[in-house]
């Protein structure tokens, strides 16, 4: 009775830890970051990339995926700060430094469901448009709840 | 092209009064003016005619304007790499574009260096600024 209650409750706090894991209010909201990482892109939760890869982010912004998104450098120093501090625990196997939200184990196994077309849709254009499925991603809010797949 | 950018660049932010804060688009667009009469005294204003064809036109490389902020910049444009929508660009759409003078220098440094690979020239910016600002 006592080890089914046990079980129970692992199974309560292991749900409740992964709901947890779909939202990351750290920093996205910041008017600042909104402004100068928010414009072409989401503002991508600072939690889901190492402060490893926000650093080597910030080193090439004039040339950020073949995009000039350079910024001066009292914008980026604050920037740095604040992702650094909100920045996600490096994966221990990850190898070199990744750079895209995409490569990292944690995002292909949320998306390893999807169906293909899904991100073949128009609507959505690009995996980095997080903002076609998720509903809250301007607010760091990715809870399977707001998702709607594009028709 | 840095050594003539520059001192226009200064011409620009020297002839606004208040730079940082909201300017009205008529403010930026003769601040421009001054500038380009400073950098070439055969200045003969700037065409809106000009700036839509400019606008349009990829210059050789991969992109236009008009790839992110589509051919009728009173629409919702989109980002060609990632999808996201961008607010329109004309102030008919959009009253908040060009009031902050600031920021406009700071999306035309970057923009022009994706589009053309290098800094726009003021007179450029003045075409381009008058084509966006007569759209209806």
């Amino acid at each position: 009775m006592i080890r089914r209650s046990y079980l129970a409750l692992a199974g309560l706090l292991m749900m409740a830890s992964a709901a947890g894991a779909e939202r990351f209010p750290g920093g996205v909201t910041d008017p600042l970051y909104q402004a100068e990482c928010g414009s072409c892109h989401v503002a991508y939760p600072p939690e889901l990339l190492p402060a490893r890869s926000w650093e080597a982010l910030l080193a090439g912004l004039d040339h950020h995926f073949g995009v000039d998104a350079g910024l001066d450098g009292p914008t980026l120093s604050r920037l740095r700060d604040l992702l650094v501090h909100h920045a996600g625990r490096a994966d221990p196997h990850a190898g070199p430094v990744r750079l895209r939200i995409t490569q990292t184990r944690w995002f292909q196994r949320e998306h390893q469901e999807l169906p293909r077309h899904v991100w073949r849709s128009p609507k959505v254009g690009s995996p980095a448009n997080c903002g076609a499925c998720h509903r809250g991603a301007d607010e760091g809010d990715y809870d399977e709840q707001r998702v709607s797949l594009p028709r | 092209m840095n050594g003539t950018f520059k001192p226009l660049a200064a011409a620009v932010l020297l002839a606004l009064p208040g730079w940082a804060g909201a300017e009205p688009p008529a403010d930026l667009i003769r601040a421009y003016a001054a500038a380009a009469r400073e950098a070439s005294p055969g200045f003969a204003g700037f065409s809106a005619q000009r700036g839509q064809a400019w606008f349009a036109a990829t210059h050789g490389g991969e992109w236009s304007c008009a790839s992110c902020h589509t051919h009728d910049p009173r629409q919702t444009g989109r980002h060609a790499r990632t999808g996201k929508p961008i607010a329109p660009l004309a102030p008919a759409a959009n009253a908040e574009r060009f009031t902050w003078p600031d920021k406009v220098e700071k999306w035309f440094r970057r923009n022009c260096n994706d589009v053309l690979g290098r800094a726009c020239t003021v007179q450029e910016k003045g075409d381009v600024l008058a084509y966006l600002m007569g759209l209806k």
